[in-house]
């Protein structure tokens, strides 16, 4: 009964994981883009943690870890480049 | 208009300490389990590089006087010369062995000399990581 109810959620997770990348290669506008990708990766981390008690095991919480780190700063790179128009600058002024 | 990055920078000083840890344990991890020199030169090098975002170039390297460049010719050495020490012993090219010792703390630990050579393999990927970053972040 418990492993239906996880693979019914890894089941509708991919569904939202299909659904956010619709959204990535149609999106009208880069904001959409980015809110996508990001959606995208906490699919993903809930994914991994699914898989995890699925397979009894917690050798994939590093990848949880892994997947939130980079899911973090590839949000606030678009958010920036979104923003200013540059990612990394020289000297700033102010 | 004047720019406000006051919640990204504040966050940035917290977070980057977190990944910094996770960064050692993964490379600490890395005989065992899942980890090593190479993923823990690469969650070095998103720490630096959110460094990098919140605040600029110049600054971090105020904190940070290095050139990363030498930085991974000095990983990709030291990488080289624990594969080269297992010559003296008369030893084929990269062989490695450990030994358990009782360290204060820690008690009965394994020490492996693996850890040099991925020592070198983290410090060649911080390098090379941050190199092309700074290279391809276009106002360098």
């Amino acid at each position: 009964m418990f492993e239906r109810i996880l693979l019914m959620a890894l089941f509708f997770l991919t569904i939202s994981i299909l659904v956010g990348l619709y959204r990535v290669i149609k999106g009208p506008s880069l904001p959409d883009r980015v809110v996508a990708l990001d959606t995208i990766g906490i699919n993903i981390i809930a994914g991994v943690a699914i898989i995890s008690i699925l397979l009894n095991t917690h050798a994939f919480f590093d990848i949880i870890l892994v997947i939130g780190i980079l899911s973090f700063i590839g949000t606030i790179s678009f958010s920036k480049f979104i923003e200013r128009g540059y990612i990394i600058e020289y000297k700033r002024d102010y | 208009m004047k720019s406000n990055d006051v919640i990204l920078q504040t966050v940035t000083k917290i977070v980057t300490f977190i990944i910094l840890t996770f960064a050692i344990y993964l490379f600490l991890a890395g005989h065992h389990e899942p980890g090593g020199g190479f993923i823990g030169g690469l969650v070095i090098t998103s720490a630096l590089t959110l460094l990098y975002l919140a605040f600029d170039i110049e600054t971090v390297r105020e904190g940070l006087p290095v050139d990363f460049k030498v930085v991974a010719a000095i990983g990709v050495f030291i990488a080289v010369a624990t594969g080269m020490g297992s010559l003296l012993f008369d030893q084929p090219f990269l062989s490695q062995t450990f030994g358990y010792f009782n360290l204060p703390i820690f008690g009965k630990t394994e020490l492996a000399t693996a850890v040099l050579f991925d020592l070198g393999v983290a410090l060649a990927v911080v390098g090379t990581g941050v190199t092309i970053i700074l290279s391809i972040s276009g106002d360098a």
